[in-house]
């Protein structure tokens, strides 16, 4: 084991390599870009066997990402932003085609205006693409999850593809210490990519040809949602194994944080999770009963964590990075429907944080906080809030 | 062959290659080869996107028009540079 001190990006990078992903799919965008192009010095000086192409768009890193995938390869690429939007059509296509692509997507806000700071929209619009979501908090997260990702999304009961997010700059630009597993270890934990079907000459078949109505689309498509919900346990076995191989674990779906007996809990995702941590113990110094759990892992939805959760909290405080124009964030969202047909009501308050890359302070949490708790006693006073927001006018 | 979510291969794919597919059936306007005017050039053969014109290996005789897979798109018929190929109504046909 080396310890290297690396960006959230290079943390990719270095995972990609160790897990020797085969294929790399590189189109740059800000603030992903520093991935690729360090794959890119991998493969040149010969420390990483690749293919790597360079293609004509985000759309066309997917297409190439799927269609190596189907011939047995393991695939790699990174985007960001307008580049993960712009590949929405394929990465319906990956889930369908039970590709296990991993790609790192650093979240980035959606223009217009331009915006280059975090923001979740850019992935949370890909809740419905068949994609497992995890969201991590450190460069150690982001190396880890992508060694792990391969070994969930691989494996024959889930066969789904992944995509882990870093928050832009926090994580993708900011260096932090990073233990690299030795390679041998890495190899022992994930083994070569083996799908059941492959591209194979000698052995032709049509893959994602046309099924009419009254043939097999719907299961197929049911077919994804079983594997999407045997993902929920297979993330958290292969955790436990990474850690027991390596020495880590990063907090399965849901990672809890002074929850056991809190009253009040925020659930946000991303690097705002350190920040609530520092202001949680703080409170905690205080007597408040308050908790963080920290959404890793967006698709497959915890349920079953969020009402367990429920069970203890009366408060549950969801804070969004991103905004569904209509009705609420995404978290705030799954999370009541997670509750509702649960006997558990606790309030339930969506706060809207960070957009465009706000900073998200201590100041900021406090303020959450102690709305929060104050809703313990007087109950919901609004359902949604955008907080730290610019009034102006009169 | 399967018959529901519990049988299916979980990747979406057939047992068969794509010959099993009788797109022929699609098809409005048939193309007619008339053997007198073709000089076997092949250039039907290189153009038809369907891969639905045969040739011989030794290159001697006419191209032939696989009826089961041709989806009348009329491609051959505008390459052709001798005007061999018609198209006709098989609505008229029949």
């Amino acid at each position: 084991m080396v310890k290297k001190v690396i960006t959230g990006n290079y943390a990719s990078s270095y995972g990609a390599k160790l897990a020797k992903a085969q294929v790399i799919a590189a189109y740059p965008i800000t603030p992903q870009t520093s991935v690729v192009e360090k794959i890119a010095e991998f493969v040149a000086s010969g420390e990483m066997e690749a293919q790597y192409i360079k293609v004509e768009s985000e759309h066309s890193a997917m297409a190439a990402c799927i269609t190596a995938s189907q011939t047995g390869a393991r695939t790699f690429t990174a985007t960001s932003a307008h580049g993960l939007t712009l590949m929405h059509e394929m990465l319906i296509w990956a889930s369908g085609a039970r590709t296990p692509v991993v790609m790192t997507n650093v979240n980035r806000a959606m223009a217009p205006p331009w915006s280059v700071w975090a923001d979740h929209l850019d992935s949370v619009a890909q809740r419905d693409t068949g994609w497992i979501q995890y969201y991590c908090e450190s460069n150690q997260e982001v190396l880890d999850t992508i060694i792990m990702a391969y070994k969930v999304g691989e494996s024959r009961d889930v066969l789904l593809p992944s995509f882990l997010t870093l928050d832009a700059f926090y994580l993708s630009h900011t260096y932090e210490t990073v233990d690299i597993p030795e390679q041998d270890e890495v190899d022992e934990f994930l083994p070569r990519f083996d799908p059941p079907y492959k591209f194979d000459v000698e052995d032709p078949h049509l893959f994602g040809s046309l099924s009419f109505p009254h043939q097999f689309y719907m299961e197929w498509r049911y077919q994804i949602s079983l594997s999407m919900a045997k993902a929920r346990e297979k993330i958290l076995e292969i955790e436990a194994e990474f850690k027991k191989t390596f020495g880590r674990s990063h907090g399965g779906l849901l990672d809890e944080y002074r929850c056991d007996d809190a009253e009040v809990v925020l659930i946000a995702a991303g690097t705002m999770a350190s920040t609530i941590r520092e202001v949680i113990d703080q409170y905690r110094d205080n007597g408040e009963k308050v908790g963080l759990a920290r959404l890793r892992v967006f698709r497959p939805f915890p349920v079953n964590e969020v009402r367990e959760l429920a069970k203890r909290a009366k408060v549950i405080g969801v804070l969004d990075r991103s905004y569904s124009f209509g009705y609420g964030g995404a978290f705030f969202a799954e999370t009541a429907g997670a509750l509702y047909n649960s006997p558990d009501e606790p309030v339930i308050k969506n706060y809207v944080v960070g957009i465009g890359g706000r900073d998200v302070t201590p100041s900021t949490v406090s303020g959450i906080l102690d709305n929060a708790l104050s809703l313990k006693e007087k109950g919901l006073d609004r359902e949604i809030e955008w907080i730290e927001l610019k009034e102006g006018g009169d | 062959m399967f018959k529901g979510y519990k049988d299916l291969p979980v990747v979406p794919m057939t047992w068969d290659t794509t010959m099993v597919n009788m797109t022929g059936g699609w098809r409005t306007y048939k193309p007619i080869l008339d053997p007198e005017k073709c000089n076997k050039c092949y250039i039907c053969w290189k153009f038809c996107p369907e891969a639905a014109i045969d040739v011989d290996d030794e290159l001697k005789e006419v191209p032939i028009i696989d009826y089961d897979h041709c989806k009348g798109c009329a491609i051959c018929a505008n390459e052709c540079p001798k005007e061999a190929i018609e198209m006709v109504d098989e609505s008229i046909e029949d």
